[in-house]
């Protein structure tokens, strides 16, 4: 294992994460010792409109995936329209790869909780909830601690701390299915349905939640608001870069000496955080890897040095997502990682979409196939095929999410796939995974 | 919107709402008046606590608490994975086997642990201690391969050796193992009142489980090197171009405030002195249920949910998209009675034939009315003629 240098040392920005260092920063005595709830008496103090052009200033983007503006999004928000307004937390983390919202909310709720209020009054809301991932029970138990706490508090509940601001905080959690993650799939779930995406327009700001303006944010970005508050929107700037501004946690994991969550400004390298995470473990060589959980399309070792944010990413031909890059090495088989994927993909499709539930489907079949040594080559072209037929063509994200592993495997990692086909690769998988796949 | 003591629970359902009526309010509760199908992912949940499972009796239980109908109930609770349509045993055991877990080992895990409890997924042991599960990633994969219990994270970087004696200490029910990340172990029944939304009342189960090594790695690696943001100033002020007490800094209500959380929802006995006569055992749990819950939520004096809004929420998101994009939906097509100008070809051969069959008028489709005309030797010409 190597130490990293210095200079790569310094990228390293603890804000999000720094309360995790005291265990017991999840109770509200703790949290306030350290700078806790300072935030919102600040907010509570201006007009929620400033609060939103503070937000636009610092230039923070959604850390759910698709890097939507913040500010932005909470101005769209009609004001005066006589509905209520809700806000709406994401929490159901469940993208492959993607680590950093549990261990947020764990270890350090309070935070998340102080970000929620303050969302809500620059929103004028005076309900929100979070949504969070029904496996993720830890988490939800130290949350709904917290919540408890800050109602006691005064934190929340009505006229919270004198200023005529009254919120209401929900604690809902989903029941296992990853499209919820999908933001109105998730309304639809909290409504009570089944979690299908929704057409849009109309927009979740327009008609969200019971049919009124919503903003759905996720964990990281709630959890930036309160240090946003306090450090103001130049600091903020000072950290990232001048388009992905901000720090964001970095979950690595897979074939490293160190996997964990790594919290640096936006825009460091791949190179960079694997130096910070001790190195490849011993005897593996960088050969694949995810930018920002399963959905966004691979990259591979030409792309180490590709900035993380999302302009770099874009331009590598991925995404940036989650930031939750799992690292595989040349002992792993892009092929066999890939059908895994799609058999979450085949389980977690909602079965709105044709083209998503049938797709999966079929993919699913054909690379059991491949895997099992009796693909052909036509299947590569089914493959490629199917993927294009996928992708777009879905209400939601989660269809494209399940093409782009295939269409990126089948470009970097073709041979692979022939190795398959034509014998010089054994089957990983036996005959009993095909049935029904003639 | 009926109240609950009108509910009249079916024989199916009374013995699940003599159980769960109080917790069942209580939840309700939780969401604005009138949209009380928010509660129906909780109060499947909380149908788990005593079945394990969702049965038939959890169904109907769930579909007349909250006014719907039971087909409503069956297609959520067939949607998620964490609603279990066969009884479940004493604790849950899910191996993670998505990509990353996988190729670390975490298949090889299931495997294994697989063929020792010799059940597959989503079956549980003939003792009833265990019910095995794969499952997809479990956002944990600084710790891969992750095996949970209960949906605690019971063992990292697991191997088939420590999955195997971790779960072969829950079957003996003794010493319970200490899981890795989560809190101390319960049952899975007990584990599903919380993912109702009910604290957990256990001494000390919320301090429970310390961050691991991996969640600290970034932070601990700039605490030891000294390395903090620069420049981070608690008072930085916020620009105000506004004043703070300007109306339109105000939130509007999803209900009247002044309206009591649960009236509306709650048995008419609850609110009127004049109770109407009990009718049955399940009527009279209802009232004795609703009159703590009346008075747990006068004590909890935030929630500002109001009086029912008419017909409640139940119209499915998806029609009210429609509705709203299509507001003359449901009206009879009027296109046929429109009198549009028949385009003019300009091909003579195409003009002859459409001057020999002239479209229907009245929204039918073509032909309908010329089939007897043709019968009866007349044109279509004088068909349209004789109206």
């Amino acid at each position: 294992m190597t130490q990293p240098r210095r200079e790569v040392l310094e990228k390293l920005t603890p804000v999000l994460t720094k309360r995790w260092l005291s265990p017991d920063a999840w109770k509200i005595d703790v949290y306030q010792r350290l700078d806790g709830y300072a935030a919102l008496k600040k907010a509570l103090d201006v007009h929620p409109d400033d609060l939103i052009q503070l937000i636009k200033d610092s230039g923070l983007r959604g850390r759910g995936g698709a890097g939507f503006p913040t500010g932005l999004k909470w101005g769209f928000i009609p004001q005066g329209d006589g509905k209520p307004h809700y806000l709406v937390i994401n929490a159901d983390e469940g993208e492959p790869g993607t680590c950093k919202d549990l261990p947020l909310m764990t270890y350090d709720p309070h935070s998340l909780i102080e970000g929620a209020i303050i969302a809500s009054y620059a929103i004028r809301a005076s309900r929100a909830y979070i949504y969070i991932r029904g496996e993720a029970v830890h988490a939800a138990r130290r949350l709904r601690n917290a919540v408890k706490e800050a109602y006691a508090k005064g934190f929340l509940g009505e006229n919270i701390q004198g200023s005529g601001f009254d919120l209401d905080l929900v604690v809902h959690s989903g029941a296992g299915a990853y499209i919820c993650g999908e933001e109105t799939a998730l309304l639809d779930s909290l409504e009570g349905f089944r979690g299908q995406p929704r057409l849009r327009p109309p927009f979740p700001a327009v008609a969200g939640l019971y049919a009124s303006p919503t903003v759905v944010n996720n964990v990281g970005t709630i959890a930036s608001v309160p240090y946003i508050v306090l450090g103001g929107a130049d600091w903020w700037k000072s950290m990232g870069t001048e388009k992905s501004s901000g720090p964001m946690i970095y979950s690595l994991s897979g074939r490293i000496a160190n996997p964990g969550q790594y919290e640096c400004g936006l825009g460091i390298t791949l190179r960079e955080l694997i130096e910070l995470a001790g190195g490849m473990k011993p005897g593996h060589n960088l050969k694949f890897w995810t930018p920002g959980g399963s959905s966004t399309p691979l990259l591979t070792a030409e792309h180490i040095d590709t900035a993380m944010d999302f302009e770099g990413v874009s331009a590598a031909g991925s995404i940036l997502g989650t930031t939750a890059m799992q690292i595989f090495s040349d002992q792993d088989c892009p092929v066999y990682a890939t059908w895994r994927w799609l058999e979450f993909y085949h389980h977690e499709s909602c079965g709105k979409c044709t083209p998503c539930r049938e797709g999966n489907y079929w993919m699913v079949r054909t690379y059991r196939r491949i895997l099992s040594g009796h693909g052909t080559y036509a299947d590569l072209d089914t493959l490629q095929d199917t993927a294009d037929n996928i992708f777009g063509r879905s209400f939601c994200g989660l269809g494209d999410g399940a093409a782009t592993p295939v269409v990126s495997t089948l470009k970097f990692f073709r041979q692979d796939y022939l190795d398959y086909i034509e014998g010089r690769t054994a089957p990983r998988l036996s005959e009993k995974a095909l049935v029904g796949a003639h | 919107m009926k109240t609950v003591d009108e509910v009249e629970f079916s024989p199916a359902a009374t013995p699940l709402a003599e159980k769960l009526l109080e917790p069942a309010l209580e939840i309700i509760a939780r969401y604005p008046a009138g949209r009380s199908r928010s509660a129906l992912l909780p109060l499947l949940h909380l149908v788990q606590t005593v079945e394990g499972h969702v049965s038939p009796a959890g169904v109907a239980f769930c579909a007349e608490i909250l006014g719907i109908n039971k087909a409503q109930v069956g297609a959520v609770a067939t949607f998620y994975t964490m609603y279990k349509r066969r009884p479940t045993g004493e604790y849950l055991v899910s191996v993670c086997t998505n990509t990353l877990c996988n190729v670390l080992g975490g298949q090889q895990v299931y495997d294994e642990l697989s063929e020792h409890l010799g059940v597959g997924h989503d079956e549980t042991t003939a003792d009833g201690r265990i019910t095995l599960e794969h499952a997809e990633c479990l956002a944990a994969c600084d710790y891969a391969p992750v095996v949970t219990v209960n949906y605690d994270f019971a063992i990292d970087e697991a191997t088939p050796q420590s999955t195997i004696a971790m779960v072969e200490q829950l079957r003996e029910g003794g010493d319970l193992p200490t899981p890795s990340r989560g809190a101390r172990i319960c049952s899975l029944r007990d584990m599903q009142t919380q993912l109702a939304g009910f604290a957990d009342e256990r001494d000390g189960a919320i301090a429970d489980g310390l961050a691991g090594a991996p969640t600290l790695r970034g932070v601990t690696l700039a605490q030891q090197h000294g390395i903090a943001v620069a420049d981070f100033n608690l008072d930085t002020p916020i620009t105000t171009t506004k004043d703070r007490r300007d109306e339109s800094a105000k939130a509007v209500k999803d209900s009247d405030p002044a309206v009591s959380p649960l009236v509306g929802r709650l048995p008419a006995s609850a609110t009127k002195p004049a109770a109407k006569p009990a009718e049955g055992k399940v009527t009279r749990v209802a009232k004795k249920a609703a009159t703590k819950v009346k008075a747990a939520a006068e004590a909890v004096t935030h929630r500002h949910a109001g009086e029912d809004l008419p017909g409640g929420d139940v119209k499915n998101p998806e029609t009210r998209t429609a509705e709203k994009r299509n507001p003359t939906m449901g009206e009879p097509d009027r296109t046929g009675g429109a009198t549009a100008t028949e385009p003019v070809p300009s091909n003579p051969a195409e003009a002859s034939g459409v001057a020999q069959n002239t479209a229907a008028g009245d929204g039918k489709p073509a032909g309908d009315d010329a089939r007897p005309a043709a019968a009866s030797g007349a044109a279509a010409s004088d068909v349209e003629e004789k109206k």
